[in-house]
């Protein structure tokens, strides 16, 4: 009863702290839908209005019909003809176009004489991700566009594999949403609470308040614990808040189970408590805690799946990236969301938070009092 | 002062006044109305508790700082709008002065010269004056961060003075500094003053240091409460000051408190093993009962008495239990301490010290700044590690043991260590529980926190919006909450000004009448007066050990037959005493 009474009033300490500073009540909800509303409208690969330049030195009415398709397409934006094959360079260079559409002078001839025409499609490489979307819609483009010549005309079945191909790419930008924001709640989550508690036995550290909790009748356990909590706690909230905002703001389908996201975010937040303590009981400063959690931070997301596969990293790279607590919430999120993972499905996701866990919190704990300072 | 010799002052300042605007409030008024004159050839004191304007006034002067209202000159410089051309002919050492610890003496002096424009031909010779004046010389190769507080501070002055100011600004230059270096420092700007006749204003809260002083400016909540020459502040308390000889050598405290709470006595303090008082009426042999006392004496006055007379006192009543049961049986050793060593890397902060602390004691740790006080501190309240060496605390080793070992310990850290952000009574509610108060007994015991520590009208403040004073008070408040057995002061008059300070030591001596055992550590070397066994340190081993008579009559010359523990403290560190028994005793 008296250890209870003792911890109860930690925990309550610990929450005053935070609660009563209108600048932190305001970072644990401000910025994370602020976050939210900015990666979930920018962090997207839909490219729209690309802006192109058409070269048409064909100029018939199959060549105009194909040119129609690219301006009427809401990916393109058509911004300039030009009369020359010179011209094409300097429309480029002037990065006044980001592609340019070269029809070739027989295109019509040599499209119904049955031999191959060609539409040259000019890219500005500097920023290749656009420029390699950009390319995928052109193909898209001139697929559909073959595909209404064949449908009109002669029949050739492999030219209308192309067409299950153009359907594949048009699914893959409706995806691209998904696919960032379904992990969202644990990456913005993350940053909150990697910061809250980094900062907290750090800043008993700077204002010396944490001398006197250790001269009180408290045992590291019990710090830990307290320390732990608002942690936990807050992160939860902010992102069950984001996977709520997920699914009726940006009309995510939550097809999994919820019971398992519960879990499996309170395993992830655990892991990121556990690293936020050990950096701030490593740290005699908060500007020192800042900087470690940041030097945590970016590696974490970069390395977690969140924007790029790990699939496309070195081999080194992905074999420590199973170090990352990001890593698995954003599986586990993608899973849940949009595969409808239950329980078990995550399970190959929790265990290794839990081991993440139990080798940081400890050392965290042990580190409050034997930090020389 | 007369307007006739003011081509010889080198500070004036009319009705200046400095607000500091605060979010939400009326500004804080730093300085109200101050006017004053500070002449060439003499060292002008600013005496006054913190908060007073101390430092604002000499920010002003410096050019650091617009005044809100009225005027001051500095060289007959207009220092609103001619901060540069002052900044080039005086020298400023604010309280931390900004050496670059990584470097070496000699290239701060070279970075300082480099900084004042001082012109290379002239530099060798001024550097010779100033590693000679400081005695820093045999140094010049060590870097800043490894000397020691009051070579830090010689050094800082150094570097102030490297192009021959015309005028001289000091910002409590001697706060923390050990007693020979404090002393050195002063010859250093005394000896400035007579050979190159330049004028000093120096801010101190030291008020021994104030006798030293040619003129002295008191100031109190941004206003000059007097000014004049030392004799003048003499004046107006002799034949007011009294000393009193206790019965006895351990009833001083007692004796101290009786004095303190009489409405005639308007200070009383302990100095020399005797209570020094001055009073308000004349008779000084009605205020106390012939048997309370074994000699009474007229005295001297000094700057002090004339300061504690000048400022308003509240009066605070600190009369232990009469009951007195202070146990007589205290043989009882509840602090032990055999060999104890701290080491961090090569270097070495405390080495081999041992002592024993009786129950219900006050047992004092002095020393300067980086003797190893707070290191031997934290090593007994079980925050710091041992190196080497055996120490207890009520039977154990805080660091190894059980937490419930700490249950009985009260702890006050040097600097404000409670939440800011929570309210006077979040703070106490916190830590009563973290001791496991609760329920009745926890608002009890927080009904007489608030009472005793006068802290009730402000229980709904955030703490960290206290006033420094009512902080100490907090801090104090919430370590005697839950009423434990030890009591651990760190530094807790540091930064206080003399009321708090007499009203501090008023209160400890309160709770060592109930039995508490109180283990504290300080830099004022008077304040070893209270205690009832002390240790003077200096670089981290033991300069001396016993009762405050006994270490005083180390230093008992023919010369100075009644010496301070400060004048211990120096004989001590200049290694003059005749009989060093008192060691390790």
């Amino acid at each position: 009863m008296y250890v209870l009474r003792r911890i109860m009033a930690l925990i309550k300490k610990e929450f005053m702290v935070i609660l009563r500073d209108p600048k932190s009540r305001f970072v644990v909800i401000g910025p994370p839908l602020i976050q939210f509303f900015f990666f979930g409208y920018a962090a997207t690969f839909d490219v729209t209005n690309v802006r192109y330049a058409l070269l048409d030195q064909d100029r018939t009415s199959l060549s105009r019909e194909l040119a129609a398709d690219f301006s009427g397409s809401e990916n393109f934006q058509l911004v300039r003809y030009l009369n020359s094959i010179q011209e094409i360079d300097d429309a480029i260079d002037s990065q006044d176009v980001r592609i340019v559409i070269h029809i070739e002078e027989n295109f019509t001839k040599k499209l119904l004489t049955d031999s191959a025409a060609t539409v040259q499609v000019i890219a500005d490489g500097r920023n290749s991700n656009v420029a390699s979307v950009a390319l995928g819609y052109a193909e898209n483009i001139i697929s559909k566009f073959n595909q209404d010549q064949l449908s009109g005309g002669g029949s050739d079945p492999s030219k209308i594999f192309l067409s299950i191909d153009d359907r594949a790419w048009f699914n893959s930008n409706l995806l691209s949403r998904w696919y960032i924001v379904a992990p969202l709640g644990g990456t913005i989550s993350m940053v909150i609470v990697m910061i809250l508690t980094s900062l907290s036995v750090a800043r008993e550290r700077e204002f010396g308040t944490f001398d006197q909790l250790l001269v009180a009748p408290f045992t590291p356990g019990e710090i830990l614990l307290a320390k732990s909590l608002p942690g936990i706690i807050f992160g939860l909230i902010d992102s069950m808040l984001l996977v709520a905002g997920s699914v009726w703001w940006f009309g995510l389908p939550f097809k999994g189970s919820i019971i398992a996201l519960v879990l499996i975010m309170t395993l992830f937040m655990i892991s990121i408590v556990g690293i936020g303590l050990l950096v701030s009981s490593l740290s005699m400063t908060m500007q020192q805690a800042l900087l470690g959690s940041f030097a945590f931070i970016m590696p974490a997301v970069v390395l977690s799946g969140f924007t790029t596969p790990i699939e496309n990293m070195p081999q080194w790279l992905q074999t420590g990236t199973l170090a990352n607590p990001l890593r698995y919430i954003v599986t586990a999120l993608r899973w849940i969301f949009l595969e409808g993972a239950g329980i078990a499905d995550v399970w190959p996701q929790m265990w290794p938070l839990m081991i993440i866990a139990a080798l940081t919190l400890p050392p965290a704990a042990w580190l409050f009092r034997h930090r020389v300072g | 002062m007369s307007p006739q010799n003011s081509d010889n002052h080198v500070l004036q300042a009319q009705g200046l006044c400095k607000d500091f605007p605060r979010k939400g409030q009326a500004p804080t008024q730093a300085l109200i109305d101050v006017s004053l004159a500070v002449q060439a050839g003499m060292i002008t004191g600013l005496v006054g508790s913190d908060g007073a304007g101390k430092t604002t006034l000499l920010r002003l002067a410096a050019g650091l700082l617009l005044p809100t209202r009225g005027q001051i000159r500095v060289l007959n410089l207009d220092c609103a709008h001619q901060s540069i051309e002052i900044q080039s002919r005086v020298g400023y050492m604010p309280q931390q002065f900004g050496l670059y610890q990584d470097l070496t003496v000699q290239e701060n002096l070279d970075l300082f010269a480099d900084l004042q424009g001082v012109p290379k031909n002239i530099r060798p010779q001024r550097y010779a004056r100033l590693l000679e004046m400081t005695d820093l010389a045999p140094f010049t190769g060590r870097r800043a961060g490894k000397l020691s507080g009051g070579m830090k501070q010689k050094l800082g002055l150094a570097c102030a003075l490297i192009k021959s100011p015309q005028m001289l600004l000091l910002d409590e230059p001697t706060v923390g500094v050990d007693p020979v270096s404090r002393r050195d420092l002063w010859d250093i700007v005394a000896q400035l003053v007579s050979e190159d006749g330049i004028g000093v204003l120096i801010a101190t809260s030291y008020l021994d240091e104030a006798d030293r002083c040619h003129r002295l400016v008191v100031l109190q909540n941004g206003k000059v409460l007097a000014q004049g020459n030392p004799e003048e502040f003499h004046e107006k308390v002799r034949g007011r000051v009294y000393r009193f000889t206790p019965n006895r050598p351990e009833e001083i405290r007692l004796l101290q408190a009786t004095l303190a709470a009489r409405n005639d006595v308007l200070d009383a303090a302990i100095r020399s093993g005797r209570v020094r008082c001055v009073i308000n009426s004349v008779s000084a042999s009605e205020l106390l009962p012939k048997t309370d006392f074994k000699q009474i004496e007229s005295c001297e006055p000094n700057f002090e008495d004339a300061f504690m007379a000048l400022a308003p006192h509240p009066r605070v009543e600190f009369l232990p239990d009469q009951t007195n049961e202070k146990p007589q049986v205290a043989q009882d050793i509840v602090v032990k301490a055999r060999n104890l060593k701290k080491t961090f890397g090569d270097f070495t902060a405390v080495s081999g010290i041992n002592f024993d602390v009786q129950r219900g004691r006050i047992f004092g740790l002095l020393g300067p700044n980086g003797a190893g006080k707070t290191t031997t501190f934290r090593m007994l309240c079980g925050l710091t590690s041992v190196s080497d060496g055996e120490i207890s605390v009520a039977g154990h080793n805080l660091r190894r043991s059980r937490a419930r070992a700490r249950a009985d310990l009260g702890y006050m850290a040097q600097a404000f260590s409670l939440y800011r952000q929570l309210s006077v009574h979040s703070n106490l509610e916190f830590y009563g529980r973290s001791y496991g108060l609760h329920g009745k007994r926890l608002e009890q015991r927080i009904d007489w926190a608030l009472d005793e520590f006068e802290l009730r009208e402000r229980r709904n403040l955030p703490a960290g919006d206290l006033p420094g004073g009512f902080k100490q008070r907090l801090a104090m408040a919430t370590a005697m909450l839950h009423e434990p057995a030890i009591l651990f002061l760190d530094e807790p008059t540091s930064g206080a000004d003399p009321l708090a300070r007499r009203e501090f030591w008023l209160r400890i001596n309160g709770f060592a009448q109930q039995g508490v055992t109180v283990i504290v550590t300080t830099h004022f070397m008077e304040e070893a007066e209270y205690c009832d066994h002390l240790m003077i340190m200096s670089h981290g081993t033991d300069l001396a050990q016993g009762t405050p008579d006994a270490i005083r009559q180390l230093a008992r010359t023919p010369d100075t037959p009644d010496p301070t523990i400060e004048d211990a403290f120096i004989a001590l560190a200049e290694g003059r005493t005749m009989n060093l028994s008192g060691k390790a005793s």
